[in-house]
């Protein structure tokens, strides 16, 4: 088992707002992302994760305006994605305060930004976003432009590559369980973890604590990305966490 | 109270200073080398290549001012690839000189320990042991804070002020030499634990 778990918020932006879907649809508006990342903050999240998920489908990313608001108050790292496809992209969105990008459509259509981005502002900087959706019992296919479109690329193919291409770390997002409370894709997240030599964040599934537990000891997660649960009050970051940590699993204590 | 952050042309410097603002403090970036003496506290960050950082550090002729004001007492904070540049070399894509304030080196991170492997980077949030035997500590002991890097700081003993574990392997978190400190974390990042940190340096 992997330590130095994190618990990662992740809040998904439509416009000024926070949202929340089923499967990366039927987008429910939420409210104001920077008052849920308050919560989290206070309530000593590690991590926080912001995408704008629609903004690769109209080729550009409000994430500026509520990054600017985050980073004067929130001091732990903030990855920002959705829509970035450009170097330049991902400085301005640096400049607003992210400490790191996610990328998921524009790496799949050129490859080559993975690199470009971990040599400009280094490979910790650089998270590949992967749109996970299950083929078969061991294969899954990657997916676009907020989990609508298909490439025919296979999961495991793309991010070894990603990891080749000097990629720091894979946002791994279950498009079959992401909004559905029904537990992390633990089969993808065990098999992309085995053969990755880079932290793995799993996202999507997340319904209740033991959820967490299982994609941590069975599928060898080095973090966690939750959003409904925290977002509609089932639990807080104090209570994922204390059951994490009663579970013996290694993550920040917090007085 | 005057903090100056260098200016090196290579970083983000978004974080820190929201950090020092988030604490009632004026700050002022420093691309003059001259300028550096104005200041009562000196912050560099850094991330990215240590090859990079000392050829930014020296083509702005940042270098012999920095020392200096660090010999003479004055005080400095480096921050993660800032840190790993007061040592004397980095083994980081060849051999490549740093500050020298602080004799040791930067080395990669071993993967095994004990015959017992872990990932690199060193990722995510991890204690400080602190040691009880030095004065002016600018952390507590047990402090969790936020780690990422490949590369470690190597050296005396006498220069440590906290350490961290990750799995089996012991690696410096904070060093010190003079009034000048070193953060392998990053402080602007972990959090109220991180503030509080930042202010126990300013307050020296």
């Amino acid at each position: 088992m992997p330590s130095n778990i994190r618990l990662i918020s992740r809040l998904d932006i439509k416009g000024p707002n926070l949202i929340k879907g089923v499967h990366l649809e039927g987008l429910r508006v939420l409210g104001n992302p920077n008052i849920f990342a308050t919560k989290y903050y206070k309530n000593s999240i590690d991590e926080i994760l912001y995408i704008d998920s629609v903004a690769s489908l109209y080729g550009r990313n409000n994430l500026s305006d509520i990054l600017a608001k985050t980073a004067k108050d929130i001091f732990v790292p903030i990855t920002a994605g959705g829509g970035l496809r450009s170097t330049d992209d991902v400085k301005d969105i640096l400049r607003y305060g992210a400490d790191k990008v996610a990328i998921n459509t524009a790496a799949v259509k050129d490859p080559s930004l993975i690199s470009k981005v971990s040599s400009m502002f280094g490979s910790q900087c650089m998270v590949l976003s992967v749109q996970a959706k299950k083929v078969n019992t061991n294969t899954w296919e990657v997916y676009i432009e907020g989990g609508r479109e298909k490439t025919g690329i296979d999961v495991i193919d793309w991010v070894k590559e990603g990891i080749k291409l000097n990629a720091g770390e894979i946002l791994l997002t279950s498009i079959d369980m992401e909004g559905t409370k029904l537990g992390f894709d633990l089969n993808l997240v065990e098999a992309v973890s085995s053969i990755s030599p880079v932290p793995v964040i799993a996202s999507g599934g997340m319904g209740n604590l033991n959820n967490a537990r299982d994609v941590i000891i069975e599928s060898n997660a080095d973090a966690i990305a939750i959003a409904n649960v925290l977002h509609y009050n089932k639990y807080s970051v104090a209570e994922v966490r204390d059951h994490l940590l009663n579970c013996n699993i290694n993550l920040r204590e917090v007085s | 109270m005057k903090i100056g952050i260098i200016d090196y042309g290579l970083c983000n410097l978004h974080s820190i200073s929201s950090a020092i603002k988030y604490l009632n403090y004026d700050y002022k970036f420093i691309n003059k080398p001259d300028d550096i003496d104005k200041y009562e506290k000196i912050i560099l960050p850094g991330v990215g290549a240590f090859s990079d950082g000392m050829t930014g550090l020296r083509e702005n002729n940042f270098i012999d001012n920095l020392c200096g004001y660090v010999h003479n007492g004055g005080h400095f904070l480096g921050i993660c690839l800032g840190m790993q540049m007061m040592l004397t070399e980095s083994h980081e894509f060849g051999i490549h000189k740093g500050l020298n304030l602080i004799e040791g080196q930067v080395i990669k991170i071993p993967s095994e320990v004990n015959s017992k492997t872990h990932k690199i980077p060193h990722l995510g949030w991890n204690k400080l042991i602190v040691m009880n035997n030095k004065v002016n500590q600018i952390a507590e002991m047990n402090n969790y804070v936020y780690f990422v890097h490949s590369y470690m700081v190597k050296c005396d003993s006498q220069y440590i002020h906290a350490n961290t574990k990750y799995n089996d392997l012991i690696m410096p978190a904070i060093i010190n030499y003079k009034n000048s400190y070193g953060c392998q974390f990053h402080p602007e990042k972990s959090g109220q634990i991180g503030l509080s940190i930042i202010q126990n340096f300013i307050n020296l």
